[in-house]
């Protein structure tokens, strides 16, 4: 008997199958030809295309694009409204972003340490049940929450605490007529929708925080405060910029939630969409797009230099 | 004198299993002391406990005369090397050895001093701008042991230090850790399923089965003059005769141990059997002989003139070589 099997293979599997095992990197290509080719040209090619729109300008009478480079949209987008808007956004998603950890944590700390067996399948199925009903539902049911005549309202009453929901109401700026219609409502909601990205990447970052680091610490002499501090929280942070990264961009972009819940003020989605549509100003739009981009760049390159990307 | 560590009838159970139950133990101040056992003997909870990771169940434990059920273990003079070292993987070495200094706000320049000075005891010295990942295991292991020493614990517990090292580096630290606690003074507590490593290293051995203590002693007390069969076979790999063929040749009916070296072919025999395995280890040949179905073991110079698989050889020993032990296996 031949130590080899050396009849070669008759199937186009078996000599496919043979090429392969010789030639690694073909399949790698292959399997990666399609997304490569889906990410390269049809969505890095329409964002270079929208990028080069925003250095194009409109003509204020024919309503026409003039394919000339200028700056001038840019100069536009700088204008006191229109860096509002930006400025509004972006607040709102840092506040988003900072709220969402503040309560994500504690969740996906006792998702990660303490919940066994079918806890946390239980933690699992409330953290993504949210997250499989329409998503329109969910505003819309925010907004009936929030309203004037809506049960926020009705409990603040029964409790006998109305007072207090005039006093947040009458907040300057943030404040209004009511909650469905101020910015406090927007965050809400927004605070809502996005929770689940900021819990998910957190819990999985503590989970992997392993248990004898924590008894390490606590040998060496770490008390519970000192442990979370120096140990936990340093190793769940890249988990914690990841859950950010969602929450912020996100926020940055959505222009359903504000056009819903809210005051008539404009974010950046809502203003792209404008622009686009009704004002059909694609430059502009296309220049406001840019916005979340540059910030979102900004924003990993500090994560990065925090060394939130460390352990990965 | 008193103890570095005592433990009194403590039990400590897992819902329905028995991790430890109802073990006494001294360990004396400056003793090197070995915690023996196969995995799931509750050796390692043992350590545990003495740590504070884990309350017992009952019973008590007391650290150089001080009852410590309840307190956590960062009240606790004792520090641990951890199995598979528990490097804090965002800090460097110097960060990682400092780290206990650094919770107790010791000045920035003093703890890095005394941090340099437990990485050179552990020939390290310079180390302490990289990272744990870049270092080596037996490097990792060293760290790891720096770390639990600049504090001069009064009691330092190492759970299978030397587990995941090969075995040139571990025959190494095996020296050094030995020498570094003669240095130092400190009670070592070291839980370990290598016998080799435990009868070579410790000052007294704590053997462990199931929960309990079966024997404590000396090295050579463990290894001569084992007090149950499960001692006889797990520590020296001695051979456990029944106690119906003990009865036969010493006239008590209890089991014995018979180390494989006190056995010789030819002679006066006193057992006989047939060579079904042999295995050259140099200077000595291992036979393992079936002996009217009883297996046994037998190390005997190596040469040219031994018999091979197969053959029927006659067994002979010394009386003196059969250890009586108790009539329970």
């Amino acid at each position: 008997m031949s130590a080899i099997d050396t009849a070669p293979p008759r199937s186009l599997g078996g000599r496919l199958g043979d090429l392969f095992w010789r030639r690694p990197g073909l399949l790698v290509a292959l399997m990666l030809m399609p997304p490569a080719l889906w990410l390269g040209i049809v969505y890095i090619g329409s964002l270079l295309t929208l990028l080069l729109q925003s250095f194009y300008s409109l003509d204020e009478f024919s309503g026409l694009v003039v394919p000339e480079f200028t700056l001038a949209t840019y100069a536009e987008l700088l204008r006191p409204s229109n860096f509002d808007i930006i400025l509004r956004t972006v607040v709102m998603a840092a506040l988003v972003t900072i709220a969402s950890a503040i309560i994500a944590f504690p969740i996906a700390y006792v998702a990660a340490r303490y919940a066994r067996g079918k806890w946390k399948a239980l933690f699992y199925l409330g953290i993504m049940l949210p997250l499989w009903s329409s998503y329109l539902v969910k505003v819309y049911a925010w907004k009936l929450i929030l309203a004037k005549e809506g049960i926020l309202t009705w409990l603040f009453g029964t409790l006998h605490l109305s007072w207090a929901l005039d006093a947040i109401l009458a907040i300057p700026a943030i404040g209004g007529n009511s909650l469905s219609v101020s910015y406090i409502g927007t965050f809400l909601v927004f605070v809502y929708i996005w929770l689940p990205y900021m819990i998910l990447p957190t819990q999985a970052a503590l989970e992997r925080v392993p248990v004898n680091l924590i008894d390490a610490s606590s040998d060496l002499g770490g008390t519970p405060a000192m442990t979370f501090r120096n140990v936990i929280l340093p190793l769940a942070f890249p988990g914690i910029v990841a859950g950010s990264i969602f929450t912020f961009s996100l926020t940055l972009g959505d222009y359903i939630i504000p056009q819903i819940v809210g005051t008539s003020r404009l974010f950046i989605g809502q203003a792209v969409y404008t622009q686009q549509g009704t004002a059909g100003n694609i430059p502009l739009a296309a220049a406001f797009t840019v916005v979340p981009i540059v910030i979102m760049g900004i924003y990993l390159t500090v994560a990065k230099r925090l060394g939130a990307f460390d352990a990965l | 004198m008193t103890a570095a560590v005592s433990l009194r009838a403590v039990s400590r159970h897992f819902g329905s299993v028995k991790a430890l139950d109802d073990v006494d133990l001294d360990i004396a101040a400056g003793e090197f002391f070995a915690m023996l056992g196969p995995s799931g003997s509750g050796k390692t909870t043992c350590l545990r406990l003495i740590a504070g990771f884990e309350q017992p169940t009952s019973g008590h434990i007391e650290i150089f005369g001080e009852r410590v059920e309840g307190v956590p273990p960062y009240r606790r003079s004792v520090n641990t090397v951890f199995q598979d070292y528990a490097l804090f993987p965002h800090m460097n070495v110097i960060e990682n050895v400092a780290y206990s200094l650094m919770l107790r706000k010791v000045p920035k320049a003093e703890r890095l001093k005394t941090a340099e000075a437990a990485l050179e005891l552990v020939q390290l010295g310079g180390y302490g701008a990289r990272r744990p990942g870049q270092l080596s295991g037996g490097q990792r292991q060293r760290v790891a042991l720096a770390r639990a020493i600049v504090n001069k614990p009064k009691v330092l517990l190492l759970d299978e230090p030397l587990g995941a090292l090969d075995l040139k580096l571990r025959e190494n630290m095996q020296e050094e850790l030995k020498s570094l606690q003669k240095r130092l003074g400190i009670t070592f507590v070291f839980v370990t399923h290598d016998q080799g490593e435990a009868l070579s290293m410790a000052d007294r051995v704590a053997v462990f089965s199931e929960g309990r203590i079966r024997q404590v002693g000396t090295p050579e007390d463990i290894y001569q003059r084992p007090n149950t069969p499960f001692v006889a076979d797990f520590v020296g790999s001695s051979n456990v005769l029944p106690p119906a063929l003990v009865e036969r040749l010493a006239g008590v009916r209890r089991y014995a141990s018979l180390r494989p070296e006190a056995i010789r072919l030819g002679g006066e025999a006193r057992l006989s059997g047939i060579i079904v395995a042999r295995s050259y280890l140099g200077p000595v040949t291992r036979l393992a002989i079936d002996a009217a179905g009883l297996r046994l073991h037998a190390v005997v110079p190596s040469g040219a003139d031994l018999p091979g698989e197969g053959d029927t050889v006659g067994l002979g020993f010394d009386s003196a070589a059969l250890h009586l032990m108790g009539a329970e296996p």
